[in-house]
């Protein structure tokens, strides 16, 4: 499970010759040799990775080690200057049309919610399937009330974000981009802004999409859900894909000694 | 605070210690004050009158004014009374003013928004206008523009023309009146007809998109039945308008309609100087609205121009407003600057002939001082309202 690729480090010709590959298709998204620089800084230095469809991947690694940058790409919130990424077999270039396609299909939660403050909760939900999707509103509000059902928190729809607690903002956030019905869903470090009691609720509903077999992304810290969820944890670090493993295996059996420093420092307490 | 205080004591403290009654006390010292010094004043002024011989009260705006005004919305000739100079005076401002607010904001938005473009010639450009405009004084714009620009036009017999109906020369720009024969009623009426469909269409067009999704183009569908119905009346009527062509009569030109360079420099310079204000109160307001805005709207494949109009521009709007009245405050009140080069606003009519022929300095200072105050006052108001619209909707 989750073998697709081995260790990015290893020349990219050894990719095609991994065993349990499948045909290329399979990968719903594919990354290429894909370098970024910030000016002079080297922040992802030549990463390879391919995803499935309805894979579970848990990014981690140290602060300022270039995961959130990573997935910012994936996206397009971020250009990366060299390589490829594939999604959904469109390539992300500098054409907004294929950007725009691109990021219907990929939702995004942020660590700061990002919810818009002049809109009610409902029409947060609602307001790209309207304009983006050209879904009828009655419909629209019909299917973000499903999904903040899911996320349980229906009674709040016609709040404002601001009259809500954080954990129940990062629910909202996670609705507002299912409501796209997104192929791929992008989570930057989700409830690193939460309080610790309002991280479970956060966590609780993330398990339940990843049950679903939503394609999943996610930076974290939180190493309880990567056990539970995840099907491949990366470790990053210096912009480098360090390690890739199955969780079992990546937290029992960590091969590269700045994995094993890294879970030694988060594991401690 | 004061009272528990109190009370907890069996006798309370002596009544200068009390801060209650100290307030109290310098409170009606600050108020005997202003009385005294409002009422000095006045005594003052009407005893000084009383022994200079000068009359008091509003009478003089029913006397002949006997001056000319070169530029007037109402009928005036110099048979006219003095009250007749204050409304042409008035409505004169409230021209300018209108007509700088609208233009400033205009260019302002588009500049503040400029400014923040990724276009490095376009932002730059925003940047040079807004520090050359905003950093010289608007008296000295307002003359640059009257001398330099529209001074060096050529004269009356050299007019530039445009198919024998514009003309443009140093007294003005000259462009053919429209006059009206019998039965233009009809094209009023289509106009009328053609406001109340475009709503209609503009309801019909919101509800249909609620309900299907799609969206009708009500922009380009409005503006043609705008165009095309009273185009349409105006034939069937058969075209009941002819036009009023100046001409050249003498040294001057004479018919149509006449834009003054007075008027034409002030507008300029008002609109094109507040512009420069109201540029950076864009921009600082949407700055304000945060990174994290524009990236949830991108995120959910949210096309640019969309994201401004439906996330950024709404937040924004709420830093915007209240500096942005101030700016409205500041325009109306610098058309008064229309004096230094003799554009016939009410300080250059009322509070400069008017006054220096009837000497009633007190009545006109306060009625001019009293429409400034309006003026603004009803600018305030009016934004105030729109504010509330726009900042109620944060929780």
């Amino acid at each position: 499970m989750g073998n697709t690729m081995t260790e990015q480090t290893q020349a990219p010709e050894s990719l095609n010759s991994v065993p349990s590959q499948k045909d290329e298709s399979s990968a719903i998204i594919r990354v290429e040799g894909m370098n970024k620089w910030y000016g002079d800084f080297h922040v992802l230095k030549d990463l390879n990775l391919d995803v499935r469809h309805g894979e579970r991947i848990v990014i981690c690694g140290p602060s300022g080690s270039g995961k959130s940058t990573f997935i910012r790409c994936i996206n397009r919130l971020e250009e990366h200057q060299k390589g490829k990424i594939i999604v959904d077999n469109i390539e992300l270039t500098d054409d907004i049309r294929h950007i725009d396609t691109v990021r219907r299909e990929v939702g995004m939660v942020f660590q700061h919610f990002n919810l818009f403050p002049h809109l009610t909760v409902l029409e947060n939900c609602c307001l790209s399937p309207i304009w983006v999707r050209k879904t009828p509103r009655k419909e629209a509000e019909e299917a973000a009330m499903e999904y903040l059902t899911r996320v349980k928190i229906p009674d709040q729809a016609n709040k404002f974000p601001g009259q809500l607690s954080g954990g129940q903002q990062q629910r909202v956030a996670i609705a507002r981009a299912l409501c796209m019905k997104p192929k791929i869903m992008l989570f930057d470090e989700p409830t690193s802004a939460l309080d610790p009691e309002m991280i479970k609720e956060v966590l609780d509903v993330m398990i339940e999409l990843a049950g679903s077999g939503m394609t999943m992304i996610c930076v974290t810290h939180e190493m309880g859900f990567a056990k539970t969820v995840a099907d491949r944890v990366i470790f990053m670090d210096g912009g480098e894909i360090v390690e890739q493993a199955p969780p079992q295996e990546f937290f029992s059996n960590p091969r590269e000694p700045r994995t094993q420093k890294f879970l030694e420092q988060i594991l401690q307490h | 605070m004061t009272k528990q205080t109190v009370d907890s004591r069996p006798a309370g403290p002596k009544p200068w210690y009390d801060p209650r009654i100290r307030s109290i006390f310098f409170q009606f010292i600050a108020i005997a004050l202003v009385f005294w010094g409002g009422w000095t004043l006045i005594d003052n002024t009407l005893s000084n009158m009383e022994s200079r011989g000068i009359s008091t009260g509003f009478g003089f705006l029913k006397e002949t004014a006997g001056f000319g005004i070169i530029m007037s919305l109402v009928p005036y000739d110099s048979t006219m009374t003095y009250g007749r100079t204050f409304v042409v005076g008035l409505m004169n401002t409230l021209l300018v003013s209108a007509m700088g607010i609208v233009t400033a904001t205009i260019i302002g938005f588009i500049v503040g928004v400029a400014r923040l473009s990724s276009n490095w010639l376009v932002a730059k450009l925003a940047l040079v206008y807004i520090e050359v405009i905003r950093n010289i004084p608007l008296l000295l714009q307002i003359f640059f523009w009257y001398f330099a620009v529209l001074g060096s036009l050529p004269s009356p017999r050299q007019s530039v023309e445009v198919g024998g109906s514009f003309f443009l020369n140093n007294r003005g720009l000259y462009l053919p009146e429209p006059i009206t024969q019998e039965g233009f009623g009809l094209v009023w009426g289509a106009v009328l007809a053609a406001i109340v469909a475009v709503l209609g269409l503009r309801a019909w067009a919101k509800k249909r998109q609620l309900a299907t999704g799609r969206i009708f183009p009500t922009f380009k569908v409005g503006v043609a039945i705008l165009v095309i119905v009273p185009a349409v009346a105006y034939l069937a009527a058969g075209a009941p308008l002819e036009w009023d062509l100046p001409a050249l009569k003498g040294f001057n030109f004479g018919g149509g309609i006449t834009i003054i360079p007075e008027l034409a420099a002030l507008w300029i310079a008002l609109s094109l100087y507040t512009a420069s204000f109201i540029a950076e109160i864009v921009r600082s307001g949407i700055l304000s609205v945060s990174k994290g805005q524009t990236e949830a709207a991108k995120a959910l494949g949210i096309p640019n121009s969309l994201t401004l109009r439906l996330v950024v521009i709404p937040q924004a709007m709420r830093v915007i407003i209240p500096p942005l009245t101030s700016q409205y405050l500041n325009l109306a009140k610098n058309s008064s600057l229309a004096t230094a080069i003799g554009y016939p606003d009410l300080v250059a009519v009322f509070m400069g002939t008017t006054l220096n022929q009837t000497g009633q300095a007190v009545e006109v200072v306060a009625i001019t001082m009293a429409v400034y105050l309006t003026i603004s006052l009803s600018i305030s108001l009016f934004m105030n309202i729109y504010n509330r619209a726009a900042a109620i909707k944060e929780r």
